[in-house]
């Protein structure tokens, strides 16, 4: 545990020094995309005049002074695959969008899509001494948390203390100053493959930028798409990306479970391009022109030039119903919808007292989702598009950019993590301290 | 897998160089090197370079020295002529001496202080003003010193003015008999007092020879017939009025007296020449032997 603190504490020191210089940038790495958002902060309510959004979730702190996206090349399931490329990738981000913003930017705070996240809820409970709960008090109840074993080779991307308990009381965000006997703690803890962690930091380190927090795609999805009501009585936010889909769940304003199912966008993409044998980018191209889920009469008549360019005439003349499209379409979002619902389940997710379901994603742009979606996951399903921040290019307010905006609100205000709050004091090593002490009074 | 070394075309990513590149470019200290100290670097370069040659810098400083020089010698600028007002002809003769300026020169060549300080250093000069009037004209305001007093030293004859400053050498006594004479250490220091004992000498005018600081403290007053008068360190112009008033009351100094001494204000004395102690001498003994018989 003392290591995770210890770099867990170095990346937010280095988000601090970031912040106090002003410019830090955003990096989205995804599947199919990758975005950077050059974020500069000017301090609170900066522009609260000229804009009419007032600070709901701390955006209107920053502003957004570079933009850019690129293709994602060496990226799979959210993970980097190929090295070099992915790191081309990023550059070819990173250098637009530091263009755009005429600034140079040493400091990058990345989100992972991919790389298998498990949730874990723990809880821990210790006796109060003083009867008043301290900070140091929820040091001690966060270090009372029994760790499980995660594995080796996974790595805590984040530890949140969900929920306080002082006796008999529950449902405390923050119980400091609060008279008790008993306090005790939920903490929502994910762990991360961390190949995927360190293979995209050699990526970031390769571009001469230093990382100054990670954070899990989906979560950060869920920050920027649901409202703050969502949050509150409880929904799932699910991110259909490019090459994941990412689950989260939020009560009272915390994240409470999370989870990633290996299928997005790109799988649909692919059943195209293989259905129909075009190409990649074509496939592509037909999917986001004409891509659908509910078929109609009308789409029996309407022909799809799916074109080629083999030089032969009748190969490079074929069309194809949009009927036969979506027909390709669906089974495979049916899937993916149908993997989530899964996921879910085993979460417990019916047991929340809202079960607001809210898509968001570059896929879920997809004509009729909603409609489908409802049919596998519930009545009250609905569309998210990420959050406005100040400065951001009519581009990139998309819901495909939900994770890159999230994670900008995730910068500008992060939640408390494990370890936030101070090690307690008991866990220090005593004894070398006693031993100087001796030497002291043995010496003077 | 397609081959490591790809030959294809690498898409819309930078090069690496290229990106790193573009990040120093947006560094705002390199930009500003670049944008402000890089061409004021080559500026300085080239004029470093080029003057590094002997030749180069002897050009810029003999056309600097033309143009000075050109600007300098315009007649605006020249001075033809020196005039000097306040002083009598043999200073100005003098004041000529010591200035060596050959006319016509132009005013930027001459140093007014330095000339100023050269002929205030002169005896006879008190206060010198110098400046170049328009015409081309060298004036000199002279206030010379005025002689009140001759100094007698060892080694000569000096004339001094009220401050104590000499002005001018003095060959015989007899050319200026008209200025009281003073001597002795310390007699320029307190020059006003000996004059104020001249002023106090009223009929013994005459007989003055000259007054005498003795030991830096006090006066002598010399008359002729090798009289003195010692007077005291305090007030010396009142014991001489006393000295003058018994002068003229009961003819003293007419007598054989060598010396008066004031210096004790309660007890004058008076010292009698030699002959004058024997004959009174004789007189009281024949007064005593009248007095036996």
């Amino acid at each position: 545990m003392k290591e995770l603190y210890e770099s867990q504490r170095a990346m937010r020191n280095m988000r601090q020094a970031a912040m106090q210089r002003g410019v830090i940038a955003i990096l989205d790495v995804g599947t199919s995309k990758i975005a950077c958002l050059v974020l500069r902060f000017d301090g609170p309510e900066r522009f609260r005049d000229n804009d009419g959004v007032g600070s709901m979730a701390g955006q209107s702190s920053f502003r957004v002074i570079g933009a850019a996206t690129t293709r994602s090349r060496g990226v799979r399931f959210g993970e980097v695959e190929a090295m070099s490329e992915a790191e081309r990738a990023i550059r070819t981000a990173l250098q637009a969008a530091q263009k755009m913003a005429n600034v140079r930017v040493d400091h990058v705070i990345a989100c992972l899509s991919g790389a298998r996240p498990r949730s874990y809820g723990l809880d821990g409970a210790i006796d109060l001494q003083g009867g008043l709960v301290t900070e140091g008090d929820i040091g001690r109840v966060l270090a009372a948390c029994e760790v499980p074993d995660y594995g080796d080779g996974r790595q805590v991307l984040h530890a949140q203390p969900v929920n306080f308990a002082l006796d008999n009381r529950t449902g405390m965000s923050d119980p400091r100053g609060q008279i008790g006997q008993r306090l005790s703690t939920d903490m929502h803890l994910l762990t991360v493959e961390a190949s995927a962690i360190q293979n995209l930091l050699y990526c970031i380190n390769r571009c001469d930028l230093e990382l100054a927090g990670l954070a899990s795609s989906a979560y950060v999805s869920g920050i920027s798409a649901l409202v703050e009501d969502e949050q509150e009585l409880g929904a799932a936010c699910i991110d259909l990306g490019g090459g994941s889909t990412g689950i989260s769940v939020f009560i009272k304003k915390h994240m409470i479970y999370s989870d990633s199912v290996r299928m997005g966008g790109d799988l649909v993409t692919s059943d195209i391009s293989m259905g129909l044998s075009v190409p990649m980018a074509t496939a592509e191209r037909i999917k986001t022109f004409y891509g659908g889920v509910v078929a109609t009469g009308m789409d029996d008549r309407e022909m799809i030039k799916i074109g080629g360019d083999t030089g032969d005439w009748e190969h490079d003349r074929r069309t194809v119903s949009r009927a036969e499209l979506i027909g390709i379409i669906r089974p495979r979002v049916e899937e993916i919808l149908e993997e989530v619902r899964t996921r879910l389940d085993a979460a417990g997710f019916e047991h929340l007292p809202s079960q607001q379901i809210v898509l968001t994603g570059g896929a879920s742009q997809i004509p009729g989702l909603d409609g489908l979606a409802s049919k596998i996951l519930g009545q009250q399903v609905r569309l998210g598009r990420p959050l406005r921040v100040h400065g951001l290019p009519q581009a990139a307010t998309g819901p495909a950019f939900a994770g890159a905006v999230g994670l900008s609100l995730f910068a500008a205000n992060p939640q408390d993590e494990w370890w936030d709050f101070e090690i307690p004091a008991e866990k220090y090593p005593a004894r070398s301290l006693k031993r100087a002490v001796k030497w002291f009074k043995d010496n003077w | 897998m397609r081959t490591l070394k790809s030959s294809s075309p690498r898409g819309p990513a930078p090069s690496r160089m290229g990106y790193r590149y573009q990040r120093l470019m947006l560094t705002p200290l390199f930009r500003r090197m670049i944008r402000v100290g890089l061409p004021i670097g080559a500026v300085v370069f080239a004029v470093g370079f080029w003057a590094i040659h002997e030749d180069n810098r002897a050009m810029i400083t003999n056309k600097y020295d033309e143009v000075v020089a050109s600007f300098q010698q315009r007649p605006e600028f020249m001075v033809q002529m020196m005039a000097v007002d306040g002083a009598d002809d043999a200073l100005s003769r003098d004041i000529r001496d010591v200035l060596p300026v050959e006319f016509p020169v132009s005013s930027f060549d001459m140093n007014l202080e330095e000339m100023r300080q050269t002929v205030e250093a002169l005896n006879a000069v008190g206060d010198a003003t110098l400046r170049v009037r328009p015409g081309g004209i060298l004036q000199v305001d002279i206030v010379q010193r005025v002689a009140v007093a001759v100094w007698r030293q060892s080694d000569g004859l000096r004339l001094i003015d009220a401050d104590g400053h000499i002005v001018a050498l003095l060959h015989y006594r007899g050319d200026r008999s008209d200025l009281p004479l003073v001597a002795g250490d310390g007699a320029r220091e307190n020059l006003a007092e000996g004059l104020a004992l001249y002023r106090a000498a009223g009929p013994l005018a005459p007989r003055m020879r000259g007054v005498v600081r003795m030991g830096e403290r006090r006066w002598d007053i010399v008359l002729d017939r090798d009289q003195r008068i010692l007077l005291p360190t305090d007030d010396p112009v009142s014991a001489f009025e006393r000295v003058v008033a018994l002068a003229q009351a009961q003819d003293m100094l007419e007598r054989d007296v060598v010396t008066v001494d004031m210096r004790n204000a309660d007890r004058p004395t008076i010292r009698m020449n030699e002959q004058a102690v024997v004959a009174l001498r004789r007189i009281n003994g024949i007064d005593e032997e009248l007095g036996q018989e």
